[in-house]
Order: structure tokens, then C-alpha cells, then sequence
């Protein structure tokens, strides 16, 4: 009883936030809207007694994703008003392409293939049950090679987005902090032993 | 006292109230409620006189006197009075909105920066069983929530249409992304020893005296922890995000009142629920260090609450010590030097767990 109160009111969140995003012209909103649309839905995740997934949502999604999103989103200087000045003479254009959509993705839901079988709720998880452990036993045995080629895939991202960003030769001179320290004094200072020599007297 | 209290209020209250089906529902809510208010309270007078132990304790180190004057009922009482007197100051003078300000997100973001610092404490164990959800993966759940306060930042620089507030939220994003992977990484480390992410587990799994807790194995990732810490919670010499001589106060430039006050409140949250987990994770939590003595060999809540002043204490001692980092050179510490310290040290710790070595895996 509760825990439908619960659903229905992270699911009402979740709806009325996702068509936010899409809807909302204020992009950095919309941003701020996603991060409501993912908090709702680890809720809905928490509610199936999949705290993992539902932590790691927050923690990588909201915490990382969007933090860059919105910090590239603020740094935009988007005009509302130049963007929604072509709207009435795109509007046929974009009403074809809609319509050719809807028609492509009825004939594929349409067609049998795609027949969705409601599967039957499982069992409420005894005491003692932790979906961490559960998930870190399925992903190193049932599913460790799809893991590890997951895990290559993401270091080769990694790498070429490195390799993206030092692709010109560095132009600026950095300091490198180890090699100052190791500067001793007699590379840098010399002391000139320069001959005295005598007092000559000061013109007349 | 909880038992006492649900029997003799909160039932009759639901009783009268409520239909029976709604009940024990109603009863669990008021419980769980009273103890929020046991958590919060301490933690909130914390907050309030962290602010004074600092003054004073910098005060000491600078060979000043700090804080003395404001006390109670004319006696002075070594300043005690100050932290209540800045609060009611701060409460009642004005919050201005600037004119170009978004205002909602201008007033939301102090709140969205005080609220994750505050829900925290959730999971937080204080001894063996004193806690308010033990769920199996806390400290997941407190990772997560501290990469949440990115958030009031972010937003309080955006929405205050600042060029100062801007950029203190952009240094301090970029500081916060790069700090959190190292500090992921650290704890990754603890539940590896631990083979745990619920957080009474891992002070279970340090059980025996001082020696046996996981800073010793864990020592770079200790540090790592910590300094990670320090520049999440954007402490000196991390405060680049406020960076007073060169951007005014950072994000927090355009606030002013209670508005202010509340990130304030913020930082200093974070701060003890930092030194709350380094105690647990590496410093064996409410373990004691004399373990097998009578007396003061028991687990308890003062252990912890010892340790963790302890390393609030560093905190403080780190402001009073050293200069601020510059820019690059907190990104060059945190991406060059960190991560690959805690990926080496994370290959050491499952080579320390696999092979049972004593006194800790065994």
C-alpha cells in the first residue's frame, strides 16, 4: 500500500520532469529537470530492491554526467528568441519527418516481432539478500566476457578522448614542480671572484 | 527512551488519529522522525561551533587569543557565546537577490548544497548497532551523496549572473570531478579489505587494537582519502572556489544573510562527515585502541567521536599551515599523482587480501 503511494508519486515525478526537459526553454532547466528525471527513477529502482543500480544511477549519472552537461550548458550563451524564429517555416518539414517516424516505429511495434510479454513480478527478496553481491557474482561468471569487452571498450574511449585533446604540440611552457626542486644552488648561482683593485683617487 | 516514547505518545496519538490500518505506518514515520532530530541536533551544534574551535584553535597556532569577548549573562566564558551571536546576526539581516539573478535557482542552491551534506547521516554508524539505516550499500550511498554537493555550487554560481561567482563554480566543479574519481577509487581500496559496502561490516572487519585497523594497510589510500577530503569539502589549501584574493569569495560572492549562512553550514557538514568516515574506513570507527585492557579497551561512541575530532583538528591545522594551491597544480595532484597512487595501491590490496596476510586479512 505504501510502497504503491511511493511508485505512483516517483513515477509522477518522473513523467511530469522528463516532458519537462524536452518542453522548457531555458536549457540550463532543462539540465536541472534531467537530474530530477534520474533521481525519480533511482527511487522507482530503489522500490525493486536494486540499491546498487539505483546509488550507481545517482553517483554516475547525476554526480558525474550531468555536472559536466550543466557546466558546459552555463557556459553557452544560447539565444531563445534567434533559436524559435524559424519555427513556423521548418514546421512542414518536421511534421513529414514526425510522421515518417511514427509510421517506421508502428510497422516495427506492429508486426509481431516485437511481441512484449508481461513478465510475471519476482518473488520479494528473503532477508539478508544483497543485490551487490548478487550483481558482482552474475558479472564475474555468467557474463564475464561481455564485462571485460565492456571494460576494453571504455579504455579505448578513454584513451582516444586523451589523444583528442593533445593533439597539437604544447605551445606553453609549464613548470614542472619535480625539477625545481631538484635544483641545487651552483646551478643556478655563481659567485664571481673579482680581483680588488686599488682606490684610485676621484678626479681633482 | 524510543520505546518508552512510541508507547506512551506516538501510539495513542496514531490511535486516536488514524484507522488501524495506518497505524504502525504512522508510529515507524514519528520514530524514524525522533531519530533524524537525535542526529541533526548534535550534528547542527557541531556545525555551529566547528566555526569557533577553528577561530580559536588558528587563533593559538598564529599566537593569537581568537574569539573572547561574547559570552553569557556578562560573563565572558572564553567566547563561548560567539557562534550564537554570529548566528543571530546572520539571521536577521537581509537577503538580497541581484537585480540579473535567476531567482529560484539563486534560492534553491544553498539549500540543494546543505541538504545532501545533511542526508548523509543516514547511514552513518555511531557503534555497533546504534544506527539509523543499515543498509548493505552505505558507502555507496555516502560517495553518491557527497558528489551531490557539486550542485549548490554549481547553481549559486550560475544563478547569481556573477563573473566572480562563475568562476569560483567552474574551479570548483573541475575540482570536485577530478578529486571525487581519486577518492572513489581510495574507498574502493577499503571494501576490497573489507569485502563489505555497508559500513558497520567495514568497522567490523578492522576488529582487534590499533594495529590491526586498515590504516596500516591502506596508508597511501588513506592520505589519498583525506586530501581528497580536504579539497572536496574546498578547504584550504584547496579553497580555490572562494579564493579571496583573487575572486572576491568564489560562488558564494553575491549571498549574503541566512542564504550565506547556509552554505557555510554546508562546508562544515561536509567536513565532519569526512572526518566521520576516515575514522570508520581507516581508524577502526568506535574500536578501541587498547583493545584486551579492561575499561578502556570497550568499543565505544567516544572513540569515534575522538578520532573524528582528531582529524577535524587537521583540518583545521591544514588552513593554518599552508599556503593555497595554485589552480594547476590541484588538477596536476589530483589526476598525475592520485589516481595512479590508488589504481597501484587498489593492486596491493587484493594481492594483501588473497594472500591472508596477518594481522589484518587473516
Amino acid at each position: 500500500m505504501v510502497e504503491l503511494v511511493v511508485f505512483y508519486f516517483f513515477g509522477a515525478v518522473l513523467v511530469i520532469s522528463a516532458s519537462m526537459v524536452v518542453t522548457i526553454r531555458n536549457p540550463v532547466f532543462a539540465a536541472l529537470f534531467l537530474v530530477l528525471c534520474f533521481f525519480s527513477s533511482a527511487a522507482i529502482w530503489l522500490l525493486m530492491q536494486a540499491e546498487f543500480l539505483a546509488i550507481a544511477l545517482v553517483l554516475v549519472y547525476v554526480g558525474a554526467v550531468m555536472v559536466l552537461f550543466l557546466f558546459v550548458v552555463m557556459m553557452l550563451d544560447i539565444n531563445i528568441a534567434r533559436i524559435r524564429e524559424g519555427f513556423v517555416r521548418f514546421l512542414p518539414f518536421g511534421v513529414i519527418v514526425a510522421l515518417l517516424m511514427l509510421i517506421a516505429i508502428s510497422l516495427i511495434v506492429g508486426s509481431g516481432y516485437f511481441e512484449m510479454k508481461m513478465p510475471a513480478a519476482p518473488a520479494s527478496a528473503v532477508s539478508g539478500y544483497s543485490n551487490t553481491t548478487e550483481l558482482g557474482k552474475a558479472l564475474f561468471s555468467n557474463y564475464l566476457y561481455p564485462f571485460e569487452v565492456a571494460g576494453v571498450i571504455l579504455l579505448v574511449a578513454i584513451i582516444a578522448a586523451i589523444s583528442l585533446t593533445m593533439r597539437k604540440p604544447r605551445s606553453s611552457k609549464a613548470q614542472q614542480p619535480s625539477l625545481q626542486v631538484k635544483v641545487k644552488k651552483g646551478e643556478r648561482l655563481k659567485v664571481l671572484h673579482v680581483k680588488a683593485e686599488p682606490k684610485q683617487d676621484q678626479g681633482g | 527512551m524510543l520505546d518508552f516514547l512510541s508507547q506512551t505518545i506516538f501510539s495513542p496519538i496514531a490511535a486516536f488519529l488514524l484507522p488501524s490500518s495506518w497505524q504502525p505506518y504512522a508510529v515507524y514515520t514519528l520514530e524514524i522522525i525522533v531519530k533524524i532530530f537525535a542526529i541533526l541536533i548534535p550534528v547542527l551544534l557541531t556545525v555551529a561551533y566547528l566555526p569557533y574551535a577553528e577561530r580559536k584553535i588558528i587563533g593559538y597556532i598564529q599566537n593569537r587569543i581568537g574569539p573572547n569577548r561574547v559570552g553569557f549573562f556578562g560573563y565572558k566564558l572564553v567566547g563561548l557565546g560567539q557562534p550564537i551571536a554570529d548566528a543571530v546576526k546572520l539571521i536577521f539581516k537581509e537577503i538580497i537577490i541581484p537585480n540579473g539573478a535567476n531567482r529560484t535557482l539563486f534560492i534553491m542552491a544553498p539549500i540543494l548544497s546543505v541538504a545532501p551534506s545533511l542526508a548523509a547521516w543516514a547511514v552513518i554508524p555511531f557503534n555497533d548497532t546504534l544506527v539509523l539505516a543499515d543498509i548493505n550499500a552505505g558507502l555507496l550511498y555516502v560517495i553518491a551523496l557527497t558528489s551531490l554537493a557539486v550542485y549548490g555550487i554549481i547553481i549559486a554560481g550560475w544563478a547569481s549572473n556573477s563573473k566572480y561567482a562563475f568562476l569560483g563554480a567552474m574551479r570548483s566543479v573541475a575540482q570536485i570531478v577530478a578529486y571525487e574519481i581519486a577518492m572513489g577509487f581510495a574507498l574502493v581500496g577499503v571494501l576490497i579489505a573489507a569485502g563489505s559496502l555497508n559500513l558497520g561490516e567495514i568497522v567490523r572487519a578492522q576488529n582487534g587494537w590499533f594495529i590491526h585497523w586498515f590504516w596500516l594497510p591502506l596508508f597511501p589510500l588513506l592520505c589519498v582519502y583525506f586530501i581528497s577530503g580536504v579539497a572536496e569539502t574546498n578547504r584550504a589549501p584547496f579553497d580555490v572556489a572562494e579564493g579571496e584574493s583573487e575572486i572576491v569569495a568564489g560562488f558564494h560572492v553575491e549571498y549574503g544573510g541566512m542564504a550565506f549562512s547556509v552554505f557555510f553550514m554546508a562546508e562544515y557538514a561536509n567536513m565532519i562527515i569526512v572526518a566521520f568516515m576516515a575514522s570508520l574506513l581507516f581508524f577502526g570507527g568506535w574500536l578501541s585502541p587498547f583493545q584486551g585492557i579492561p575499561i578502556i579497551g570497550a568499543p565505544s561512541v567516544f572513540w569515534l567521536l575522538a578520532k573524528t575530532s582528531f582529524f577535524l583538528l587537521l583540518f583545521l591545522w591544514f588552513r593554518a599551515t599552508f599556503p593555497r594551491y595554485r589552480y594547476d597544480q590541484i588538477m596536476r595532484l589530483g589526476w598525475k599523482v592520485f589516481i595512479p597512487i590508488t589504481i597501484v595501491w587498489i593492486v596491493v590490496a587484493a594481492v594483501l587480501v588473497v594472500l591472508e596476510v596477518p594481522p589484518w586479512f587473516n
